[in-house]
């Protein structure tokens, strides 16, 4: 997969995160990911398509997305709720909004489907190109969440 | 428009409704309206007095794009000052959206102050 696919969704997961939810997620080393397995106890999940295609993923570790969401609706939240499973969908979504208007840029145009969230133990993420995706792991005060990112050129 | 005034959310995810309230909040204004999608946002312009709209861009049954034509189009509520909101800037979604008679646009993510600022230069237009 092609490294300039990545960065956009990198700094926009960190722009949505910080902005909407005020947690600086410090992002890890990437590693290519083989199966459909989720890194995470919840995950959104959007398809992209256009001059390239593919689809992006954010998996939350529950203690974290409870801070995220918590802190973006200022209430408390106890349990993976209606409330946190919209919100994922929403987080998803912004970051691909905000990851497409940087590939934009570069000419790479992209639209987006509507976002499908996914939570339980054992959940998968499968990607419209079947993978392998690039996954970028991020650390927060809070627990563990990643990107996951499968995008190019379909191979027919 | 004062702090008192009735300001419409239109989104279809319930969380981002919450976000943009609370952010409202913040910046003093309380008295809000909340619709799912454009078809119920339309409904809620034509039972009650709303100053202010604003909406999400990309919403099922009628996107903020189509809500803002009905708007513009419609003799009781064309100068319903109107702020879009956007999970992307796209050069040709904005140009649509201006020609369509949107008042300003927001690129999610977003701040309060952002908010407060963009309605704040909507205010002045149409004072």
């Amino acid at each position: 997969m092609d490294v300039q696919f990545i960065n956009p969704f990198l700094e926009g997961t960190i722009n949505v995160v910080k902005t909407m939810a005020f947690v600086e997620p410090k992002p890890g080393k990437p590693f290519l990911k083989n199966g459909d397995y989720a890194k995470g106890d919840i995950s959104g999940i959007i398809g992209l398509a256009g001059s390239v295609r593919g689809s992006f993923a954010l998996s939350f570790s529950e203690s974290c997305i409870l801070r995220l969401v918590s802190n973006m609706l200022g209430e408390e939240i106890e349990c993976i709720n209606a409330d946190i499973k919209d919100a994922v969908g929403e987080i998803t979504n912004m970051v691909s909004g905000a990851a497409r208007q940087k590939l934009d840029l570069v000419g790479i145009s992209l639209t987006a489907a509507l976002p499908t969230v996914v939570t339980g133990s054992g959940h998968t993420i499968v990607h419209l190109l079947g993978g392998p995706s690039l996954v970028i792991p991020f650390e927060t005060d809070y627990g563990p969440f990643v990107a996951d990112v499968c995008i190019g050129k379909p191979q027919n | 428009m004062n702090n008192d005034s009735k300001i419409l959310i239109v989104d279809d995810f319930a969380t981002m409704r919450k976000v943009i309230r609370n952010l409202l909040k913040q910046i003093g204004y309380e008295n809000i309206v909340e619709a799912e999608d454009g078809v119920m946002a339309l409904a809620e312009l034509r039972n009650q007095k709303i100053e202010f709209v604003i909406s999400d861009w990309n919403m099922p049954n009628m996107t903020g794009l189509e809500l803002l034509r009905e708007v513009r189009a419609d003799s009781n509520l064309c100068k319903t000052p109107f702020l879009m909101i956007t999970a992307e800037s796209l050069k040709e979604n904005v140009v649509e959206a201006v020609k369509a008679g949107v008042d300003n646009y927001i690129v999610k993510p977003f701040t309060a102050e952002i908010l407060n600022e963009k309605i704040g230069k909507i205010v002045a237009k149409y004072q």
